[in-house]
């Protein structure tokens, strides 16, 4: 009989449930700044491109904030069902983290949020703006509490350890403001907003490309340009600065990206390779000699952890880590190049006419998101076999009176339903983007500007302070 | 580190707290699930437009507090949060699935058009009642307490399902389509009232006679829940919640058949749903996993919940007061356009 093995039914089950859910909140934080930026724009150029430019994501920001919703309502209770032995040991550390997110963000959020979907009519320019604003700090907001949950399971501190195996606080501004907490904050919200700018700057393309809403399309494709030309770079080295923490408090997941078993110095960075757990090696190698050494230590020669130094018991599952670990960095450097190009273009007055570009950018759309998942496949599989590193073991945290089976069926109708859901999403989100953007009636507007200024406009106005 | 638990018995104010917080999700989801349920039987499709129109803006606030109870039940009460979320593994998770059914309908469902706005439509009426079962089913297994070795669940995977939660399943089912249906009789106007009317005053016999079950098996389920109710003096004092729950369905009654009255019978019935969750309240106080652990030994401890209630002083206020500003703004009678 096939036996079905919960614990990693159960860690496959969260995998899942918290990857899905992670696309559609990067997003929103994204957008929702995005958004404030346009309608800030709006009220004080009285540009009408802007207005409908936020009126068209707006929509798609409905879709992604509700399947944001929903699949995060799954989060809250996902940690009790599977995951209870973890959850009665930490609840006291972590248990308010979570509790001041609900409390100071979700409520912001969601409440707001039906104000500046459906109160055009019936608040205030002022008020419904200031509703735009809010929504964009509430999705900062939750994220600072949820990233530094998280970096607490990842760098723990501030507690003590009750016989009974319950973790106690023992200083909250320790537990907060953990070791990894400010790096993980400052990759993950840069990172939300270049896969927003990502998808902004692909739909402005595709309307470039097909000759469609040209100044609308110019505004998202020159905001895009910006942040990816300034942040991606800016987040190479915040990355780089993560990587630094990462390597003095879970040296382990640092080994395990770069993929190096022995090497103590001079260890080579790996552009390709298999790492193989069963031989502790790393198959196929492309190397750099001293590389992986250089780029951490920033010496030929400079000391690196190494796998072997770790009992096969506390190391993480290589392959995954040291892969998803590439894929990110790649899509990285790609984002990099095409914003420098973008800006290169935009500086030789062709980054609205050049249709080799428009398709970069088009292509580019789902990167953000790749790169998004990839990053934290990397922390996450990292961090095993530990879910409090070097505190809890991930086996001791599952819930004990659930069965393989119970997982297995939820696991299948999960996958079933956000596969219909997401599909679903998707189809919309796409068909929205095909239908366009609907132009106000408001002609008097339009004429004062005109078609030339509004290029004018939207070129010199590409709101660059959306960070 | 400061710590409260000193002067203010901290579990108990968060049990209230959370009580609390469990009874406004109640009151607001309950009442769009309740749209929900009642959503294919509605006379026309304009006047579902109106029906997802009223409720749309509200509905993703609404679903915070049950993250707020979850993620409450969590902070503050980690014992309780670790052993009944897997013993009710199934039903929360089929509940979930239903909330995410119906929560993007919501979405998709402006967006569709012709035959594929149909899949929504029952995606939303599906999901709304699958979730409302569920949620009373919980409470019903709830109620009847589950088993504990230590402080973990040791039952199996099918103990929830027992005709006493089937039975609190279809109450609460009912009790959300009461709701539902006084919020439509407030919000809407025309067909779509006179309807939500009807609907409402026969799915209040339903309420009353759910209602009346569940309170007349209770005390057959625990002694303790016997002697509370019917030993003097207690009886005296218990009385006028019976007595007064009844003179509100006398109340939503006649104000259904009182074409003027178009917000009270919305009111009275968050009085009915009041006073029953306050029956069940006391019956079951104060017990968090019932008949195994009360509220004082599954709290967390006292740092964390100090820390919480300075958090929670200002900002619960001022959730409430936000919270009521939205459904301000939102007053008056829902259009059948699409808004956004």
């Amino acid at each position: 009989m096939f036996e079905f093995d919960p614990i990693l039914l159960a860690r496959i089950q969260f995998a899942f449930t918290i990857s899905f859910h992670i696309i559609f909140p990067a997003f929103t934080i994204g957008l929702a700044s995005f958004l404030a930026v346009l309608e800030w724009r709006w009220l004080a150029t009285g540009n009408n491109h802007f207005r409908e430019v936020y009126k068209f994501w707006i929509k798609i920001f409905a879709v992604a904030f509700g399947m944001g919703v929903v699949s995060g309502v799954v989060m809250s209770y996902q940690l009790g069902t599977n995951w209870s032995l973890f959850s009665d040991r930490v609840a006291n550390v972590l248990g308010p983290l979570f509790g001041f997110e609900v409390l100071t963000a979700f409520f912001l959020e969601a409440s707001f949020l039906g104000i500046m979907l459906f109160g055009w009519d019936r608040v205030s320019k002022k008020m419904h703006f200031t509703a735009t604003c809010i929504v964009a700090v509430g999705t900062l907001i939750s994220a600072f509490w949820i990233l530094s949950a998280n970096s607490w399971m990842q760098t723990p501190q501030g507690f003590s350890i009750e016989p009974d195996g319950r973790l106690m606080p023992t200083n909250w501004l320790k537990i907060i403001f953990n070791p990894s907490f400010p790096y993980r904050f400052a990759h993950m919200i840069t990172a939300a907003y270049l896969t927003t700018a990502f998808v902004v700057g692909g739909v402005g393309s595709f309307y470039l490309w097909n000759k469609r809403h040209l100044q609308h399309a110019r505004i998202m494709l020159g905001m895009a340009t910006i942040m990816a030309a300034l942040v991606a770079p800016m987040q190479l080295m915040i990355g780089h600065m993560h990587g630094e923490n990462t390597m003095e408090y879970q040296p382990v997941k640092v080994a395990a990206m770069e993929g190096n078993w022995e090497h103590t110095t001079n260890a080579p960075l790996y552009l390709f390779g298999w790492p193989n757990q069963q031989k502790e090696t790393t198959e196929f190698g492309i190397t750099i000699p001293n590389g992986a050494s250089f780029v951490l230590t920033g010496k030929a020669d400079g000391r690196i952890p190494n796998l072997k130094s770790f009992a096969p018991e506390d190391r993480p599952p290589v392959v995954w880590v040291f892969w998803s670990f590439r894929i990110m960095v790649g899509i990285g450097m790609l984002m990099i190049l095409v914003g420098e190009l973008s800006a290169v273009q935009y500086f030789r007055k062709k980054l609205f006419d050049s249709r080799w570009l428009q398709g970069v950018w088009m292509l580019m759309m789902p990167s953000g998101f790749i790169a998004l998942l990839a990053g934290w496949f990397v922390t996450e599989i990292g961090r095993q076999p530990w879910t409090a590193y070097g505190v809890i073991r991930t086996v001791h945290s599952v819930s004990p009176a659930i069965l393989g089976p119970q997982v297995a069926w939820s696991l299948f109708a999960f996958v079933v339903m956000y596969t219909f859901v997401f599909g679903a999403g998707s189809y919309y989100i796409l068909k929205l983007i095909g239908k366009g953007i609907s132009v106000s009636e408001d002609t008097e507007q339009f004429y004062k500007h005109g078609l030339e200024a509004s290029i004018i406009e939207a070129s010199k106005s590409k709101g660059g302070n959306h960070v | 580190m400061f710590d409260f638990s000193t002067f203010i018995d901290l579990p108990l104010i968060w049990g209230l707290l959370i009580a609390s917080a469990i009874f406004l999700y109640v009151l607001l989801d309950g009442f769009d699930l309740g749209v929900g349920i009642l959503f294919p039987f509605a006379p026309s499709d304009k006047c579902r437009d109106r029906m997802m129109n009223s409720i749309a803006p509200f509905w993703d606030g609404n679903e915070t507090w049950l993250v707020l109870g979850g993620g409450g039940l969590f902070a503050a009460f980690p014992l309780a949060y670790s052993i009944l979320m897997p013993a009710f593994y199934i039903p929360i998770i089929v509940m979930l699935l239903g909330l995410i059914m119906r929560g993007v309908a919501f979405e998709f469902r402006f967006k569709a058009e012709g035959k594929s706005r149909n899949i929504w439509d029952y995606a939303f009426h599906f999901g709304s009642l699958g979730a409302a079962f569920c949620q009373g089913m919980i409470l019903g297994s709830f109620v009847q307490g589950v088993e504990v070795t230590g402080r973990n669940f040791s039952g199996g995977p099918f103990d929830w399902a027992t005709g006493f939660s089937v039975m609190t399943g279809i109450a609460v089912v009912f009790g959300y389509a009461l709701l539902g249906s006084t919020w439509l009789v407030m919000k809407t106007e025309d067909i779509t009232q006179d309807w939500a009317r009807k609907v409402a005053s026969y799915v209040l016999f339903f309420v009353g006679l759910f209602m009346l079950l569940v309170s007349m098996s209770m005390p057959f389920l625990n002694e303790c829940i016997q002697k509370f109710w019917f030993s003097s003096p207690n009886i005296y004092y218990l009385l006028p919640i019976p007595l007064l729950t009844s003179s509100l369905f006398f109340m939503v009654w006649y104000d259904l058949h009182c074409p003027k009255r178009e917000y009270r019978p919305f009111f009275a019935s968050i009085g009915i749903f009041f006073f029953g969750y306050l029956g069940l309240g006391l019956s079951l106080f104060p017990w968090i996993i019932p008949y195994k652990y009360n509220i004082w030994q599954a709290a967390a401890s006292g740092p964390g919940l100090s820390l919480m209630l300075v958090g929670v002083a200002p900002l619960l206020p001022l959730i409430l007061g936000y919270t009521g500003y939205c459904y301000y703004v939102f007053r008056g009678k829902s259009g059948h356009d699409h808004m956004y």
